[in-house]
């Protein structure tokens, strides 16, 4: 069998870290190869140094047998690497034929010549039936299109193999489907696809082989008809998972968060939370399935007090905290592990001490008539590092020092220790180990069990179905359904965040308040 | 004094006044859509003034008439050599770039004052003898109305510098090289990807801010002062910094700006003679380039106007 | 190396740097850098009266040095120390000129109107960088020439055409006899006890109160402390408001110590822009401050005696002090350079 690209043995350090040990992949011509791995296992290091970003310390890259060397971007571009990057890598004021252009832009007489660039631009599209708009600008087009940009920027140059770095992380179930239709005609006219994924049923839906590594090293490469998901994720983790978390029956009992009618809007005055109506129950996990950017980030900020409330109500325990200040709803009983650590959930460069006293700083016993007793804080961060298994050296230690799961850890003994009514947990999972994630979601359902509330915001539908008692899906700023985890499908749940709600049902068996 | 007596004395001093703000505004542009903010430029003027005037007093006699111009080139070399140093600091050094920008400015006018005093033996440069000359264009200074507004005793050098305002829109707008500079100002990361070098092109762009900015200095001090001393430039960069701002990052609205402080200035040192404004005290002319700018920030200039990367290193491999 | 260490280092390589750099170019414009240093090291220490002016010199440097670092410390950079000096010096000595009441009230009225006036300086960008979030460095730096402008304007209203006020009342002064005597009659001022009584109130303030822990946590992550319940606009606009005093308290250090009195300017006196440098050196904390505030103000007084001494022209100690400041700025290259030379000292082993 021919290989487009042999990475052979590749080792990749920064500092005392070892990013990539003795790593292994094969890419044949026309296939569509995954590279599977949790976070942070090593996928993306890979991948870069496949296309020149890094280089390796160890190991040898060859393109159609010959070996290389992949100093910088250009070369990979040289050799028909192409990367479609998992956060885009678009100018956001440029326009769609400028980003792609960028680099090795078609000149007259020295003055950019996009006139003839757009044309061969529009071309690319319709032969892969892309549909892209050569003149727009990348602020004013979706992200499944932008995605499309980023595909059209390594076909411009002329790429054979596709690298997608986590390509289906923000579309909608449609925009997957496009996608993968996509990738079927790369492949039919004859390019070849490496796909970085940590989501096992897009493997099992589109790849021909999977490698997988796990915490940096190569564990092997199967091929995908003789494998299934259990296996692959026995593979990935080092052990058995049990994809299904294990809990009892709720017992919900009267409301503790009620949202009524709410409308919120972005910056710029468009809404983004329309009419919205919601209830969580003291002892219930209600999830919000939805796709990114459907409005889950601006009901949780209204409802929390970060952002400003058009019209509609938030009640806790029946009183209306709508507009009040953070500080205010946090006191009504209101604990939230914010959706972005690094940027709201944490003060990186502050002791993670510092960081567990973030919400009672303010109060006695720590604070008193203005004074701090910084004592105070090591003692309490002393306990919750305990309780909540927080590997550390300390209280002293910088928060940036920990891994992202002891990070997450953190917040959430921050947020339950204040034993809070009502517990808001956005993506709470996110970018974590399996072991992690487990620990966590064992921790809300033990909030739960407690008699708490738990409102529970994901993008991952499994997450979703496995931790929550209800699920409410969200699309374009409304609940367009609530259903019972046991009595649906991923399939229907895909459609109803779709937006496809089936339309006599809806307020049916299960009313949205 | 009627209106437009008043228009023929002034347009003419403020296009006068506006020259080297609009060259030094037009390279706080490039330097700035690159993505490394620069207020260094203030330091860069006066090293382009020291080295104009010394120049032109070394060499008037080689020369003649060509010194100014003469000057002009080596005040470019000399600043252009300066920025190397804020482009060192803020690009591969990773050091902030205002504080790389004040010390800069720290610099520049202490070595500048440590060499006069070196050379003359005193606080100030001798004056030169050799000056760009005011003219009147031929044909164009007859037109009515516009011949004395705009070609009447005009200094070549205005023309230079609205000349590059325009080349500088050119660049940025129709060229590959424009095209990667704002790229890199806006999202270095993509632009890496796409195989652009990020730090070969904020080292260009701060060096033509340089080297417009020292050409900028080397004008002022030729042309309105005619010797160097402590506070010759006193401010200029700053307000061409203000002028970048006002002009929202672009090199023609930079210049609309420049032309506009150019006039308030112009205005501060004639209006004694000019009925009317002779009344306003003279401190609300000469502090208002500095109130509008901060009325146009805190109004019509969003934070979308900036380059979305200034201020910021561009460490590879780092989200 | 620890973090610790190599912390500490970067300054004082940078330092010794600096004077390397002064040395080289004495040496190429044709001076003797060991005469010039010898002069700087005179003009610093030469007798009683040269340590009474140095120490004089500092205490606005102290000043100017914690305005910078308490609002690094908050996240921002306040270019606007010059600005806020400059209203501080103008309002102290215009308290001082304009009433004659008896001291216990004159000067600290005086005083505190010059920290009035700085507050209100910084106010301005503090302001617009919460309401408009518009960068303070910008506004700072126009804020600079406003107060330039402003103040020469005043004054010449005040002295009725003047260029500078009249004395103070001896009832505002800082002045102590008790000081001049003991420096040889040097303008050494009770200021300078009010400069270190600030650089506590300043530590007391960042490592003490609640204030200065919200002051922290928006300095470095706003986000984060919008979301722990923090008013983030508030702190910006406190943040300021603090710095700007202490920068207003450097100006009545010059008003009523220093000069007892205020003279129009025809540009900057410099010390709000060293305050940068003395903030940087010192690492944006109370006790860096004194060492920076020490190291430069003894620098910019005993460079004073370099072209006597010497006949070297006291710029020279500004290129070093510029240069210091590049240095300190491009740490990341210094404390690279120094890992990788404990590396091989480590290998070498």
């Amino acid at each position: 069998m021919e290989y487009v690209i042999e990475m052979l043995n590749i080792r990749k350090e920064f500092g005392n870290f070892v990013a990539n040990d003795n790593i292994t992949l094969q890419l044949e011509k026309g296939e569509i190869h995954a590279l599977l791995g949790e976070n942070g296992a090593g996928k993306s290091t890979l991948m870069n140094v496949l296309f020149g970003l890094y280089q390796p310390e160890g190991g040898e890259i060859r393109v159609r047998g010959k070996k290389v060397d992949i100093s910088n971007p250009n070369v990979a571009n040289d050799l028909g690497i192409g990367m479609v990057h998992q956060h885009f890598m678009l100018v956001e004021n440029f326009s769609v034929t400028e980003n792609i252009i960028l680099g090795s832009e078609p000149t007259k007489v020295g003055v950019t010549n996009k006139k003839d660039a757009a044309k061969k631009v529009a071309e690319l599209s319709k032969q892969y039936g892309l549909n892209v708009d050569p003149y727009a600008i990348i602020e004013d087009i979706s992200v499944g299109m932008q995605q499309r940009v980023e595909i059209l920027k390594t076909l411009y140059r002329g790429a054979e193999i596709l690298i997608f770095d986590e390509p289906t992380a923000s579309l909608t179930p449609q925009e997957i489907t496009e996608l993968i239709q996509i990738m079927k005609r790369l492949i039919a006219e004859g390019k070849s696809i490496i796909l970085i994924t940590h989501k096992l049923k897009e493997i099992m839906d589109v790849s021909d082989r999977v490698t997988v590594i796990r915490k940096g090293q190569g564990i092997g490469t199967v091929t995908t008809a003789e494998t299934n998901p259990n296996e692959l994720a026995a593979l990935m983790v080092g052990r058995q998972v049990t994809f299904k978390t294990e809990k009892g029956p709720a017992f919900p009992a009267e409301e503790t968060l009620t949202v009524k009618d709410l409308v919120v809007e972005d910056y710029r005055g468009i809404p983004k939370v329309k009419n919205l109506n919601l209830a969580v129950r003291k002892g219930e996990i209600v999830g919000i399935a939805g796709i990114d950017g459907n409005g889950q980030s601006e009901l949780i900020e209204a409802i929390t007090g970060l952002r400003k409330v058009k019209s509609g109500k938030v009640l806790i325990h029946g009183k209306d905290v709508t507009g009040m200040k953070p500080r205010k709803v946090t006191q009504s009983g209101v604990g939230h592990i914010p959706q972005d650590r690094h940027k709201h959930g944490l003060v990186l460069d502050f002791p993670i001490g510092h960081n567990i006293a973030l919400q009672t700083y303010y109060m006695a016993p720590i604070s008193k008539s203005g004074i701090m007793d910084y004592n105070r804080i090591t003692e309490k961060a002393e306990q919750i590092i305990k309780d909540f298994d927080v590997r550390t050296q300390g209280p002293h230690e910088p928060a940036r020092a920990l891994s992202g799961g002891n990070q997450q850890k953190a917040i959430i003994g921050r947020e339950v220790d204040r034993n809070p009514d009502l517990l808001i947990a956005a993506l709470p999972t996110r970018g974590l180990d399996v072991g992690a994630i487990e620990f966590i979601h064992s921790r809300l359902i033990e909030q739960r069990d407690n008699g708490k509330a738990v409102l529970l915001i994901s993008f991952e539908l499994d997450e979703v179905m496995n931790v929550s008692d209800r699920i409410a899906v969200i699309h374009d700023g409304e609940i367009v359904d609530v259903v019972i985890p046991e009595e649906t499908t991923e399939q229907e749940l895909g459609l109803l965040m779709a937006g496809h709600a089936d339309k006599d049902k809806k307020g049916g068996k299960h009313s949205v308040e | 004094m009627s209106f437009l007596e008043i228009l023929y004395f002034i347009v003419p001093s403020a296009i006068f006044y506006a020259a080297p703000l609009i060259l030094v505004a037009i390279g706080g542009v490039f330097s700035e859509r690159s993505g490394v903010v620069n207020i260094g430029l203030e330091g860069l003027m006066v090293i382009g003034a020291f080295v104009g005037i010394l120049f032109n007093l070394l060499f008037a006699d080689t020369f003649g008439g060509m010194t100014p111009w003469l000057a002009l080139v080596a005040a470019m070399v000399a600043a252009l050599l300066l920025s190397l140093l804020h482009a060192v600091a803020s690009i591969s050094f990773r050091a902030d770039q205002v504080v790389s920008g004040v010390a800069i400015n720290l610099l520049a006018i202490a070595l500048a004052l440590y060499l006069v005093k070196s050379i003359f033996d005193k606080g100030q440069t001798d004056f030169i003898s050799e000056r760009f000359a005011r003219y009147n264009v031929p044909v164009l200074s007859e037109i009515p109305v516009i011949g004395p507004l705009f070609f009447t005793s005009v200094y070549n050098t205005s023309f230079f510098a609205i000349g590059v305002a325009f080349l500088a829109w050119f660049v940025i707008y129709k060229t590959p090289f424009g095209l990667r500079l704002r790229a890199v100002g806006e999202h270095p990361m993509a632009a890496d990807t796409m195989g652009i070098n990020v730090a070969r092109m904020r080292y260009v762009a701060v060096m033509i801010s340089g080297a417009l900015a020292g050409i900028g200095g080397a004008i002022y001090a030729q042309t309105i002062t005619g010797d160097f001393g402590h506070a010759t430039i006193n401010g200029q960069g700053f307000m061409a910094l203000a002028a970048m701002i006002f002009g929202k990052w672009h090199p023609l609205g930079a210049m609309g700006a420049a032309l506009f402080f150019g006039f308030a200035q112009s205005l501060s040192i004639v209006g004694s003679s000019i009925p009317v404004i002779q009344e306003i005290p003279n401190v609300f002319l000469l502090i208002l380039p500095y109130v509008l700018t901060i009325f146009a920030l805190a109004g019509f200039i969003g934070r979308a106007n900036a380059p979305k990367a200034n201020g910021k290193p561009y460490i590879k491999g780092q989200r | 190396m620890s973090n610790r260490v190599t912390n500490l280092l970067v300054p004082i390589v940078s330092v010794v740097l600096g004077l390397i750099v002064g040395a080289i170019i004495m040496l190429v414009s044709g001076y003797s850098p060991i005469e010039g240093y010898a002069a700087l090291w005179n003009g610093i220490f030469g007798d009683l009266y040269t340590i009474g002016e140095t120490l004089r010199q500092i205490t606005p440097y102290l000043l100017a040095g914690l305005a910078v670092a308490f609002a690094f410390r908050s996240g921002l950079f306040n270019i606007g120390v010059e600005g806020q000096l400059i209203v501080g010096w103008f309002a102290a000595a215009y308290v001082g000129v304009a009433v004659e009441l008896p001291k216990i009230i004159h000067l600290p009225l005086a005083i505190l109107a010059a920290a009035v006036a700085g507050a209100l300086w910084g106010f301005v960008p503090g302001l617009l960088k919460a309401k408009f979030r518009v960068h303070e460095v910008i506004v700072t730096i126009m804020m600079n020439y406003i107060a330039l402008h402003v103040t020469n304007a005043l004054i010449r209203t005040v002295s009725e055409g003047g260029d500078r006020t009249e004395r103070i009342f001896t009832s505002a002064s800082l002045r102590s006899e008790f000081l001049e005597n003991l420096t040889e009659f040097s303008r050494l001022h009770m200021g300078l006890l009010l400069a270190l009584i600030m650089v506590g109130v300043m530590w007391f303030i960042l490592e003490k109160t609640t204030l200065g822990f919200e002051l922290k946590a928006v300095g470095f992550n706003q986000h984060a402390s919008e979301y722990a319940g923090m008013n983030v606009n508030k702190n910006i606009i406190m943040a300021m408001v603090i710095s700007g005093a202490f920068a207003g308290l450097a100006g009545a250090m010059e008003a009523l110590g220093t000069f007892e009195y205020v003279s129009s300017k025809g540009g900057f006196t410099g010390i709000g822009f060293d305050g940068i440098a003395v903030a940087l050196l010192g690492m944006n904390t109370p006790l860096g401050v004194i060492f920076g505030a020490t190291l430069f103000g003894s620098l910019k007084y005993g460079a004073l005696n370099m072209p006597n001494a010497a006949g070297i022209p006291i710029e020279i100690v500004e290129i070093v002090i510029a240069v210091i400041i590049f240095f300190v700025a491009s740490g990341y290259i210094i404390r690279l350079l120094l890992l990788r030379a404990a590396g091989k000292k480590k290998e070498a082993k």
